[in-house]
């Protein structure tokens, strides 16, 4: 056991120093100068040499790919090109309200998603069946955007029950402490007995953590069905039912666990796609989160911060990935004598 | 210059006694929160240090200057500088120095302060130099303008020139001109940029990136204080979004609402709209140091064969106005007496033939392939022109680039036709008119993409950099419009309209023609 887990963690390490080597050539070598972007209409000569020096575009590349190392090495990205501040700054201030949102999104989803897709496989070629899966469709096919703003017309214009967006009544004033804010509204809770910021908080996720949660919960819906279907076939399955145990019991206990594998795979896919890519969600609820930023920072040529956010990203996406392979030992124990 | 500012100086004692004689209504005006829905955070609060318009919003309420814009307009005012004299030879600026004022943390404003703001930005040994890069500074050619900044006295400043330079009252008016609290940065260091302390009338609360900023009314504000308790800017990225905020009731007046959303907008009983052309052009330049450019019937006949009211309607929608000159009609000395080509493709024909072109010709449109306000999408407006150009004979092929690469093959002249435009900084037409088609700025890299070298007009426009008589500069202006629009080295498309709406309980907005966004004078009826 302990022999996989260090086989596993070991091989994290060029897995990260592939990322980080590939998203400084990825950038150093894509068109468009950034000192020419960053000014755009208004650049002078002057202006472009005076920006690339202050930046270090004047060195020869591997000579900035040496400098760069060293500084990811101890964690510093520099300084974001558009606001001067220290890029890790600049990530912490965000992250959390990625984190948070993809938290809740994957709890909605999972849950529900297991939920139907559990009913659906036992209650095969049902209406039941038929309905959930034909929903699952058409979450997954659904434009986030859209959906987005439907939710918005509805429960915030028309029935006046959600907010249309942000994290938090902005009338509140509330200062963050630890920036996941319905963590931060507990504390306030506890501090103060003023529940008012943690029920905000907890109004403003629903929203957006319906609208990123659709597709995962439709593929995970998919997933388990199928997964689930197949363990049903099973002998094992046959002779449980034989000896007479009660059918939640089979399904539950002796079928659910194996078939959650591949839903497992999924969902931690599936979690770290949303730490990188909730940028829709996060533009329709003016959700202050990382995806937008990263967006934007791509899009201005914002090297350390596009460095930065991505190698980020990416840790977290291996970390993810990691949990999920040694979740799987513990599950299914076949896989550590492999 | 001199009559000028006294002009001014009566104007603003005339105003001032109208708000004392209104004083009794401002306990009714003043208090409340006032939440502005915008589509983008900033990207630090440092004037000097900023160079897009959502950070320069808080400059605008923050910050204060030497001379100010008068709200709503491109007119210079006094503000943190009472008057100015200008030596004969106009080389030399002393300002006189308001005195009483203080920042926000409580230290005096004085020349100290003025010479600290702007030495900052480009003495390289000033120890508060290395929180740059200064790029404002830097883009509007501040070093080749400014020798020195020496403090006189306690209350006098002095500025020394390199050259004779009009607009550069204009540019101290500008938003990286800010005098910032020497004792903050020197607290703060880099981080000033998350901790702004200026003059202005309302003082800087808190930030949380991405998603708001809280600004407080300045108390010790040294005219009439602001009328909102708090101003929340708030950032709601989806146009659409941020209109079903509005609608609601979250946020009370909204920056660049989505084209499709503004007739509901319009027909809804508790929102209105305050609308203005954009202090910007649309065109396509066509590149003379190329053939058959150089010929002036060509350029003519091209500019007969644009249908400006078609591209407008399917392009800009509600956010456009057609443009005849090169500069937007909110700046003074705009030419409105001049008659735009009208669309003739006849015409345009006829032109052609004069000019030896009888069958057409064959060239290329650049695209470019951002959006702006004043192109806001620049490959259907090159579709169109292309079937328009079609039309007379001329066959254009359409071109484009990733930005950065288009600018730089644009300063390098290697387009034929191109689309491109220009948003003004300080509200001068010098800004427009020797930025975009002086001779000068026909050097590579270039900013003249039309490589017009036109003797006549450079020579006004340069008269009317060096003299500071306002009526003298427009008129020479006025007389480098006739010019230009004879020449046609441009066809101008368009000006953007900026379009913003709010609850109708929101009082004395005004749109200022360069893009700022204050709030002082505004106030919510209860």
């Amino acid at each position: 056991m302990y022999k996989f887990i260090l086989k596993r963690v070991g091989m994290l390490f060029p897995t990260l120093f592939g990322v980080i080597t590939l998203v400084f050539f990825m950038l150093a070598l894509s068109p468009g100068e950034p000192a020419r972007v960053i000014l755009g209409e208004r650049a002078n000569k002057e202006a472009v040499e005076k920006l690339n020096a202050e930046l270090g575009l004047d060195k020869p590349m591997h000579v900035q790919y040496v400098i760069y190392l060293k500084k990811v090495v101890q964690l510093d990205f520099g300084r974001s090109i558009k606001t001067g501040q220290r890029v890790i700054d600049e990530i912490k201030s965000r992250f959390p309200a990625t984190i948070e949102l993809a938290i809740f999104s994957m709890i909605l989803a999972s849950v529900a998603g297991i939920f139907i897709g559990v009913i659906s496989a036992t209650k095969r070629y049902s209406l039941l069946d038929y309905v959930s899966m034909f929903g699952a469709l058409f979450g997954v096919s659904m434009p986030v955007f859209w959906l987005g703003l439907v939710l918005i017309i509805i429960f915030s214009v028309n029935l006046n029950l959600l907010p249309t967006g942000g994290r938090m009544d902005i009338r509140y004033y509330f200062v963050p402490i630890t920036n996941f804010y319905i963590l931060d509204g507990l504390i306030h809770f506890f501090k103060s007995g003023d529940l008012g910021v943690f029920l905000s908080a907890v109004t403003h996720m629903i929203l957006p953590a319906v609208t990123l949660g659709t597709i995962p919960l439709a593929i995970i819906a998919r997933i388990t069905r199928s997964s689930m279907l197949e363990v049903l076939k099973q002998d094992y399955i046959k002779t449980a039912r034989a000896i007479g145990t009660p059918e939640h019991k089979v399904i539950f206990k002796y079928a659910l666990r194996n078939a959650l594998l591949p839903v497992i795979t999924v969902i931690g896919l599936q979690f770290g796609m949303l730490l990188a890519g909730a940028i829709l969600t996060e533009t329709i609820f003016a959700w202050p989160g990382i995806g937008k930023w990263l967006y934007h920072a791509i899009e201005s040529r914002d090297f350390p911060a596009i460095q930065g956010g991505i190698i980020v990203i990416s840790t977290c996406f291996v970390l993810i990935n990691l949990f999920v392979d040694l979740l799987y030992s513990v599950i299914n124990p076949k896989i550590r004598t492999e | 210059m001199k009559r000028l500012s006294l002009l001014l100086v009566l104007l603003i004692a005339a105003l001032s006694l109208f708000s004392f004689s209104s004083c009794g209504k401002s306990g009714e005006k003043s208090g409340g929160v006032l939440v502005f829905g915008r589509s983008g955070d900033a990207a630090g609060l440092d004037p000097g240090r900023e160079t897009d318009g959502e950070s320069l919003y808080i400059a605008d309420n923050v910050f204060e200057n030497l001379v100010e814009f008068v709200p709503g307009t491109t007119e210079i005012a006094p503000c943190l500088a009472e008057k100015w004299d200008i030596s004969a030879n106009g080389l030399e600026f002393i300002f006189y120095l308001r005195k009483g004022v203080k920042f926000h943390d409580g230290t005096d404003f004085n020349a100290d302060a003025v010479v600290f703001s702007l030495a900052r930005q480009f003495k390289k040994d000033h120890p508060a130099y290395k929180y740059g890069p200064w790029k404002y500074w830097s883009a509007m050619g501040m070093d080749d303008i400014i020798k020195d900044v020496v403090k006189i006295d306690d209350y006098k400043v002095k500025i020394v020139l390199k050259k004779k330079e009009a607009p550069f009252l204009a540019n101290l008016a500008m938003q990286f001109a800010g005098i910032v609290s020497p004792a903050a940065v020197e607290k703060y260091k880099e981080n000033f940029a998350n901790n702004p302390v200026g003059t202005g009338p309302f003082k800087f609360v808190q930030w949380i990136k991405d998603d708001s900023i809280i600004l407080e009314r300045n108390d010790n504000y040294w005219r009439e204080k602001a009328y909102l308790d708090r101003l929340i800017l708030k950032v709601i990225p989806e146009p659409t979004a941020r209109y079903l905020a509005l609608k609601k009731g979250e946020v009370d007046i909204i920056d660049f609402p989505s084209p499709e959303d503004i007739e509901n907008i319009k027909a809804d009983k508790n929102l209105k709209v305050v609308e203005q052309p954009g202090l910007n052009v649309g065109y396509l330049a066509m590149n003379q140091s190329k053939k058959p450019f150089d010929n002036k019937l060509v350029r003519q006949a091209i500019s007969h064969a644009i249908n400006k009211a078609d591209i407008i309607k399917a392009v800009y929608g509600n956010l456009g106005t057609p443009a005849k000159n090169p500069i937007p009609p909110t700046m003074w000395s705009y030419n409105d007496s001049i008659k735009d080509y009208e669309y003739n493709p006849k015409l345009a024909k006829e032109l052609l033939k004069k000019a030896g072109y009888e069958n057409g010709f064959k060239t290329t449109l650049w695209a470019m392939p951002v959006s702006r306000p004043y192109n806001p999408n620049a490959k259907k407006v090159a579709e169109i022109m292309q079937a328009q150009l079609k039309e007379v004979g001329i066959t254009a092929d359409i071109v484009s680039y990733e930005w950065g690469t288009y600018l730089d093959k644009l300063d390098n002249l290697q387009h034929d036709m191109c689309l491109i435009g220009w948003t003004g900084d300080n509200g001068d037409p010098d800004n427009f008119l020797y930025v975009l088609l002086s001779i000068q700025s026909t050097n590579k890299p270039a900013q003249n993409y039309a490589f017009w070298k036109n003797e006549k007009f450079d020579s006004l426009i340069r008269q009317a950099k060096e003299t500071f008589d306002r009526n003298k500069r427009t008129e020479l202006y006025k007389e480098a419009q006739v010019i230009f629009h004879e020449e046609a080295p441009w066809v101008p498309i368009a000006h953007s309209i900026v379009v913003e709406p709010m609850k109708k309980n929101v009082m004395d907005f005004k749109l200022s023609p360069l893009g700022k966004r204050e709030f002082r004078q505004v106030w919510i009826q209860k």
